[in-house]
């Protein structure tokens, strides 16, 4: 095998490769690769890092989990060149950033060369149950507002892929880390023909085949993209649910007909019912309840009734 | 020093190089040193050491799990009796636990070579405190080797067994989750076990009575006096010549965040981090006109190097909490002068999405605590994934302290004076660990508190490793499973019942007559964990749109698979699930007010 390329821009006579090329025989390249727990960061970060040692280079990956696998923000670090020591990438000094989710790519935007990283990432949305918290009626989801092209402005060179629409149109969802090692594999001196095995060396058996049509399938997309205009993009702005008039909800309840059920105490969403000392059903925190009616369609005894009303002042729609 | 690629590549093949974890790489050390006994509870970030272990020969190293880091520590302290290289693999909590041992074996010593491989976790990446293992060693008269990246990891658990012999003490061999879980490349050799050294019949050294602990502590000093002057030459040690006007102290993964910052600075790396090399230190000191020392956590070696009458400039600049990075090293460096400020470019950074670890699609632990919430109880947690039932929504506990705390701060809970009723939950790998006690404690002492047994049949915080309640061993094999409704009831508790965590309403109504039972009840909350050792998944629910009320009344379990979708009822965000993600539990279902989360076959059709 033959040593890195320093100089020369292209391996396969492709004109128009992103310009991040490796002249890591000196300094380190820096690749950060980022995402949800179970997307497939540590697969994605691992074929890049065996692939570099394969090159002769030092190489470090660091990578932290433990929590990550619970649905937590997932990163990995990768770093390789003739020497190299932190095995962290400090801030601003990531060269390229490959994003499995949205709101992971802006996280970690802070990381990238202002001047020169490259941000690939893809638009598929994990939205965590903390960005549903405020049930308050007309209150927005809590979810990164940001839209490709605004993001794209602000980085040296950006792309917002679908790869995770792309894998499901191959039949493997979890494809999609594959269609963007694609997307980075054109940022990167290594041949195509390298990527392929380092692929095949670390997905599952029954997988290859498709994951290898995924990896064609993102450098194909990326190639694409940086020859069309920089405004043609293949990925629809995210819709987010957005936010209406802010109501204003308020309990009536007639406590002479309460029979200390407690069966409203035990629907209640929000649990902002209780019985009070006389063991009659009270609204505990009028600022939690959402008006969503249960206590009041499951009185036994028609005791609740819901009132909402238009909220004039309110600035409830704030997250 | 590391060869430029083309060295590098005609050196590989020469000699076998790997990518290996700082882990991986410590299991390698051991077992090329001849390790015959290996033991550990896992622990983040010392897990895979002894998961990689273990995929090494079963005739050249028994490895195993023990119920807990003491157990562990013990079994490995019994194969050095008994003449055998032994290792012990814990997290930095962990050695709390087996601190008992450890004390004491501090004075016994070594026969067949003892190493512990402690792992600490700066910034808390993964526990419950970010405390400094090295102190341990400076407590205890204990040599502690500090790896600053995956080969050294392996060189140095390689000297650690030979140290242990030739000096007759343990080691102790300690680790960050940066240096755990990094893959850096490895240079392997191959295994030299030494010949078996047999028990050695020496009461005096291996009865810990008073009358020859008191002889043993002198060892114990003459011992650290002996190893402080082995390490002023060993060649773990690295003095690497730069300019005179500063100079930096610093060991383990520090070491590659101060070159970094300083590629061609002076620089003192220690290869231990004790004792110390004082004449070594004293002749670095005094080669330089300004001396910084950088290591996370505690000043551990700053206290001995300002002992020594030089002033050693350190916590000022670089934090004692916390995990560091290189922009942490930079700004320290910044701060006392030593490296010009650099521009700051501030980055574009929208504000991130807030996104904690949550409980799984389908997890057990959600329905438990779903009808831990709905009994009133003031509730001691304990660790383990179900930890994270103290963020909203299931907000479901009330304390966590540490592994097998749930059950005696309960009882302290109803002790003290609580009038709610007290509950305690612990996962079943806990329970086994430092539990039982805890669950007698209770019985003996007639408290009034109700035990939620979490049985999700593995150890599961930790990416699935078995336990005694499983059934398997480290290597696979089948060993017998804990009963743990007979254990509650041998240890005396009257009310015993074991109910599946996915019927909810069953759940619910057990919870409720277990907290009315007088006296200590026990509740075995039973299924296994979606993930581990299987990764279940069934056929996924859906929401039925039209019939939604978006009442949230599912949205309180937590749970990743539902969000909000597009469509509104009465300004309330509908849910929806996502397909990918849903195991099919149902616990949503169960809870659902309007009857609207189907089989997705039916919702589509």
């Amino acid at each position: 095998m033959s040593g890195p390329k320093t100089s020369r821009s292209s391996l396969e006579g492709e004109k128009n490769r992103p310009a991040a090329a490796a002249a890591a025989a000196r300094e380190p390249m820096n690749v950060l690769i980022v995402g949800v727990g179970g997307q497939g960061v540590i697969m994605v970060s691992k074929a890049l890092a065996w692939l570099a040692q394969s090159k002769g280079f030092e190489v470090k990956q660091s990578e932290v989990h433990g929590m990550a696998k619970r649905g937590g923000s997932v990163f990995s670090h990768v770093r390789f060149g003739a020497q190299v020591f932190s095995p962290t990438i400090p801030q601003g000094e990531a060269d390229i950033l490959v994003a499995l989710e949205w709101a992971e790519g802006l996280r970690w935007l802070p990381y990238l060369k202002a001047e020169s990283g490259i941000f690939i990432c893809d638009t598929k949305r994990i939205v965590p149950p903390f960005a549903c918290l405020n049930r308050r009626p007309g209150a927005p989801l809590r979810y990164s507002r940001e839209t490709p092209a605004e993001v794209k402005a602000h980085v040296a060179e950006g792309y917002a892929v679908d790869a995770t629409a792309m894998a499901e149109r191959l039949g493997n969802e979890r494809a999609a880390n594959v269609v963007l090692i694609g997307a980075l594999s054109s940022a990167l001196e290594f041949s195509a023909a390298e990527w392929e095995k380092a692929i095949s060396a670390f997905v599952p058996k029954k997988t290859v085949a498709v994951n290898l049509e995924a990896f064609r399938l993102g450098r194909a997309w990326i190639d694409e993209a940086r020859t069309e205009s920089p405004q043609a993009e293949a990925s629809p702005e995210p819709r987010l649910p957005g936010a209406e008039a802010p109501v204003q909800v308020r309990l009536e309840i007639t406590r002479a007909w309460c029979k200390s059920c407690d069966i409203c105490v035990k629907v209640c969403p929000e649990r902002c019912l209780r019985l009070d000392a006389e063991r009659i059903a009270e609204l505990t925190d009028p600022a939690k309840c959402t008006g969503c009616r249960l206590c009041e369609f499951l009185c036994p005894d028609f005791a609740i009734r819901v009132h909402r009303e238009a909220s004039p002042e309110r600035d409830g729609a704030r997250a | 020093m590391r060869a430029v690629p083309q060295q590098a590549e005609e050196s590989q093949a020469r000699q076998d190089v790997r990518p290996l974890t700082g882990n991986e790489a410590i299991a390698r050390g051991a077992w090329e040193a001849g390790v015959r006994v290996a033991a550990a509870y896992p622990g983040t970030p010392s897990t895979e050491i002894l998961e990689s272990l273990a995929e090494y020969p079963a005739e050249d190293v028994h490895a195993q799990w023990s119920t807990n880091e003491k157990v562990a520590l013990d079994v490995a302290i019994g194969a050095s009796f008994a003449g055998a290289r032994a290792l012990a693999a814990m997290k930095h909590v962990g050695l709390n636990v087996a601190a008992d041992a450890f004390m004491s074996q501090a004075y016994i010593g070594a026969n067949g070579g003892l190493v512990l491989a402690v792992c600490d976790d700066p910034g808390i990446h993964s526990s419950q405190n970010e405390q400094d293992s090295r102190i341990f060693g400076q407590l205890a008269g204990v040599p502690v080797l500090e790896p600053s990246d995956a080969q050294e990891a392996l060189d140095l658990t390689r000297l650690a067994f030979e140290i242990s012999e030739r000096f007759d003490t343990m080691v102790i061999v300690r680790g960050t989750t940066r240096l755990s879980h990094t893959r850096s490349p490895v240079a392997v050799g191959e295994r030299s076990a030494p010949p078996a050294r047999g028990f050695v019949e020496d009461p005096g050294k291996n009865v810990m009575i008073p009358a020859h602990a008191r002889r043993r502590h002198v060892a114990v000093v003459e011992r650290e006096a002996k190893l402080k002057a082995y390490l002023e030459t060993a060649p773990i040690n690295r003095w690497e010549t730069g300019a005179a006007n500063f100079g930096v102290i610093t060991a383990g993964t520090c070491y590659p965040y101060v070159r970094e910052v300083l590629p061609n600075a002076s620089v003192l790396k220690l290869g231990a981090s004790w004792p110390l090399p004082e004449a070594l230190i004293k002749r670095y000191c005094e080669s330089v006109e300004r001396l910084f020392v950088v290591e996370e956590l505690e000043p551990v070696i700053e206290r001995e190097v300002r002992a020594l009458g030089f002033r050693a400039e350190g916590k000022e600049f670089f934090p004692r909490v916390g995990e560091f990075s290189p922009e942490i090293v930079r700004a320290g460096f910044e701060k006392a002068g030593v490296l010009a400020p650099r521009a700051h470019k501030r980055a574009w950074t929208p504000e991130p999405l807030a996104r904690p670890p949550v409980l799984c699609a389908g997890c057990p632990h959600t329905s438990s605590f779903m009808a831990v919430r709905a009994s009133g109880a003031r509730v001691a947690g304990d660790i383990g994934c179900y930890t994270l039932a103290c963020l909203d929504p299931l907000r479901g506990l009330d304390t966590t302290v540490s592994m097998g705390s749930s059950i005696g701060n309960a009882i302290g809970i109803w002790r003290g004076g609580e009038t709610r009723p007290v509950l305690a939950t612990i996962g079943d790998s806990t329970f086994l660990h430092a539990g039982i006690p805890g669950l007698i404690d209770a019985v003996y002492n007639q408290a009034n508190i109700t035990v939620l047994i979490l049985d999700n049949h593995v150890t599961a915080m930790t990416g699935g490793q078995d336990h005694p309640g499983t059934g398997k061993t480290l290597r696979g094999e089948e060993s017998p499973r804990v009963d743990y409704e007979a254990l509650a009831r041998a240890v005396g508790v009257k009310w015993v019942r074991t109910v599946d965590s996915y019927d909810l309403a069953a759940m619910y109504q057990n919870l409720r007559e277990a907290i009315a039972h007088r006296g200590v009840s026990v509740l075995i909350s039973n299924r296994p964990c979606v993930l581990d050792p299987v990764k279940i998944k069934g056929p996924a629910l859906a929401v039925d749109n039209e019939q939604c009320n978006a009442c949230q009344s599912c949205m309180n379990l937590g749970c990743p698979a539902l969000t909000w979708g597009d469509d509104t009822f009465e300004a309330r965000h509908k849910v929806k699930i996502d397909g990918s993600l849903c195991i099919g539990c149902t616990l949503c279902a169960q809870v659902c007010s309007v009857d609207c989360i189907k089989p997705a076959a039916k919702v589509n059709s």
